[in-house]
């Protein structure tokens, strides 16, 4: 065993623990928090993958700002535990069933006798230019092969953005605010009413 | 060395402990997101561990599309489920039953 093998068998088995416990633990806060956990040790197996660039934007974006996002909404809302843990243990048994069936099923597929060590050896011990860098041949390949999906990528963020600020945006009708469009083209006559009358005559 | 199939496996199992989430919590809408967010991890390792053992780019690239479109998909659904629990005051996925005939 190697210590690429350890590294690999360390942070594999974090991975599924963290994931693991972010299924069953009871409290959402602690599962978003496992689920931080699962997403860093992923981005380590992706560093040990030679896929730097996206391991250090799993860490930013995943860890950064999506959990934060979670993390904000499980904490704002309250939740009955007791109920939305109903059917917990009934689901348990078939669950499992369906998981270890479909791990069996897909390492079958995929197991060592298809992509063994071996088979693929010459690509993953290739060696590569010193002036190698996983970012630069991602951004080479992202602004000219692919830069019209990375376009639609980013309206597709645009969209999410407006989509979830129209969605959660509301207008209370008990809290007071002021309308600026109003307030400036109001006019004089709207609020000022001038009165002819004849002076009072001294008494 | 480690092969391309640990990997393989590695991604089936963590996709795996993603439908079994869905399973167990079937109620609870937040952690229901958080399994999808599980899948879509393996399905992304899955990608990354093909493109380094086949030594192409184009694995890496469609990860970044799918964290671009994860990313997306986990805000608005976070944002259905503030306007849901504002509106009925639960998360229970039970409740959301008033479409039903």
């Amino acid at each position: 065993m190697t210590f690429e093998d350890a590294i690999f068998y360390f942070f594999a088995a974090v991975l599924l623990g963290s994931a693991a416990m972010v299924v069953t633990i009871r409290n959402p806060v602690k599962s978003a928090l496992f689920l931080v956990l699962a997403f860093v040790s992923a981005a380590c197996l992706w560093m040990l993958l030679k896929a730097e660039f996206l391991a250090i934007v799993l860490v930013l974006v995943y860890v950064g700002a999506v959990m934060v996002l979670f993390l904000f909404v499980v904490m704002m809302i309250d939740v009955n535990l007791a109920v939305l843990r109903q059917g917990f243990a009934d689901y348990l048994p078939v669950g499992g069933l369906v998981a270890v069936l479909m791990v069996a099923e897909i390492a079958l597929a995929v197991g060592p006798k298809q992509f063994a060590a071996g088979r693929l050896a010459h690509a993953a011990t290739h060696v590569a230019h010193p002036h190698y860098s996983n970012t630069r041949a991602l951004g080479m390949l992202l602004y000219t092969t692919y830069v019209y999906p990375f376009e639609i990528a980013a309206v597709i963020l645009l969209v999410a953005i407006i989509a979830a600020i129209a969605l959660t945006m509301r207008r209370r009708p008990d809290t007071k605010y002021q309308d600026p469009a109003r307030q400036v083209e109001v006019r004089a006559q709207d609020r000022m009413r001038i009165v002819k009358m004849r002076t009072e005559p001294k008494a | 060395m480690v092969s391309l199939s640990q990997y393989l496996i590695l991604a089936a199992a963590l996709f795996a402990i993603g439908v079994v989430g869905i399973f167990l919590n079937r109620k609870n809408l937040v952690v229901l997101l958080m399994a999808i967010e599980l899948i879509l991890l393996a399905v992304n390792l899955n990608f990354v561990a093909f493109s380094h053992y086949l030594w192409g780019m184009s694995g890496q690239v469609f990860v970044f599309f799918i964290l671009t479109v994860a990313a997306a998909e986990s805000a608005i659904g976070l944002a259905i489920l503030i306007v849901l629990f504002r509106n009925r005051r639960t998360i229970n996925v039970d409740d959301f039953d008033t479409l039903k005939g």
